[in-house]
């Protein structure tokens, strides 16, 4: 039988080892997996890359562990934030790595991690600081930069409502990175406000196939 | 030369409504974060535009007030905002699709500064102490079938944002094809840029 749904936020995160890179969705608050991530700082583990669009504000989720001196480096693409001050005084004291990413790019690197492919080329950045370092071409007379893949050991991912299996649907545009995140880790943890029983979730309508995730865990609603 | 003290400075809300006039029915828009996404206030009843918001909405609505605030349904620029009837949500990729795929009719933008030849730099201006942050610019500038910029025609010390190159980190080369000033609306040519209108 399959069971995906872990009791405890606790027990789904344990095995998180130091130096882990870690794809976090969300875009500001809207699918930012806080009860996670909250864990996550309980949990210890520390020199980890983070992959998310932001870096974390008002010393919550992400800038929470980031003020905890856990994180190495981040992958983002708009660290500013209001009250991003936990990101903002380790980024100009040298502490912490930023690889800012354009938003597009970032999305597609980690779709592609995902699909199995090694990275592409996008005129996206191309010209741009952002494009020193990158192999260029030329394709149909558009100048292209080469951007890698993006995979990792876990995404932490926010859904609405979850099965057994691993199926996901989501809320809103808190769906952001979740789905694509989901496909890029090698374990993948979800947490979700509902679970319900297999067949519940009309198959028409699930985002993410259960195939992409390791983890289902209950936060602060019902079952 | 014109004295610029004389002229009738158009406001904020009269940029917006002068490029609203250039949005055609059935537009499918992107509106950058800040005075871009004022235009929304300023859309005509008689057109059907449909707004594009970069984490995964189509067909985006009026900000959210009171019972409709959700703070999982938020603008790009994470202000909570509602959805009209035909709306749909998409995961990220899905939306930069739309955008980098060339799907989004028009993208409207802020500026520091546009080159002669169309290079835009927005997303940074090089300050040693500020964090640097490129969020959707770059996809947007390149992505959109057309980019407008809103931008005042001049800095706060009085020089033109119009520049031979630009000397700011640049967001995109060739891509703006008009913008939308303060005192007037400026096309990007193969000739160079070309006044369309302008205040008096």
């Amino acid at each position: 039988m399959i069971q995906k749904i872990s009791p405890s936020v606790t027990e789904a995160l344990q095995d998180i080892a130091d130096g882990s890179t870690i794809l976090i969705s969300g875009f500001g608050g809207a699918g930012l997996p806080i009860y996670l991530l909250d864990a996550l700082v309980e949990q210890g583990a520390k020199e980890l890359t983070l992959v998310s669009n932001n870096a974390g504000n008002q010393g919550v989720g992400i800038a929470k562990l980031i003020g905890a001196g856990r994180v190495k480096k981040m992958v983002c693409s708009f660290p500013r934030q209001p009250e991003s001050g936990a990101f903002d005084d380790l980024y100009r004291a040298g502490k912490i790595e930023l690889e800012l990413v354009p938003q597009g790019t970032l999305a597609e690197r980690i779709r592609a991690g995902g699909a199995g492919i090694g990275g592409f080329y996008t005129p996206t950045g191309f010209g741009t600081e952002l494009a020193i370092g990158k192999d260029t071409r030329v394709i149909d007379g558009v100048n292209h930069i080469f951007e890698k893949a993006i995979k990792a050991d876990y995404a932490l991912i926010k859904a609405d409502k979850g099965d057994r299996w691993g199926n996901l649907v989501y809320h809103g545009t808190g769906r952001n990175f979740g789905p694509i995140m989901a496909t890029a880790a090698r374990c993948t943890i979800a947490q979700v406000k509902e679970i319900v029983e297999l067949g519940q979730l009309d198959p028409e309508i699930i985002v993410t196939p259960g195939i992409f995730v390791k983890r289902v865990v209950l936060v602060g609603g019902k079952s | 030369m014109i004295d610029l003290s004389q002229v009738k400075k158009r406001s904020t809300a009269d940029i917006a409504k002068r490029i609203v006039q250039d949005i055609p029915d059935g537009a499918h828009v992107n509106l950058g974060i800040g005075q871009p996404m004022t235009i929304s206030n300023y859309l005509p009843l008689d057109r059907e535009i449909i707004l594009h918001s970069e984490n995964g909405l189509l067909g985006m609505g009026p900000l959210a007030q009171g019972d409709e605030i959700d703070e999982e349904l938020v603008n790009a620029g994470k202000q909570p905002v509602t959805m009209l009837p035909g709306a749909s949500l998409c995961h990220h990729a899905d939306s930069f699709v739309m955008i980098r795929g060339g799907h989004i009719d028009i993208c409207v933008l802020g500026a520091f500064q546009v080159s002669i030849k169309g290079d835009i730099a927005n997303w940074r201006t090089g300050d040693p102490k500020a964090i640097p942050a490129v969020g959707g610019a770059m996809d947007l500038a390149l992505g959109a079938k057309k980019l407008f910029v809103m931008m005042e025609h001049l800095t706060k010390s009085g020089e033109s944002k119009f520049v031979k190159e630009c000397t700011y980190p640049l967001t995109a080369l060739e891509a703006v094809d008009c913008v939308y000033t303060d005192l007037a609306t400026i096309a990007v040519t193969p000739e160079g840029l070309v006044a369309v209108d302008w205040v008096e």
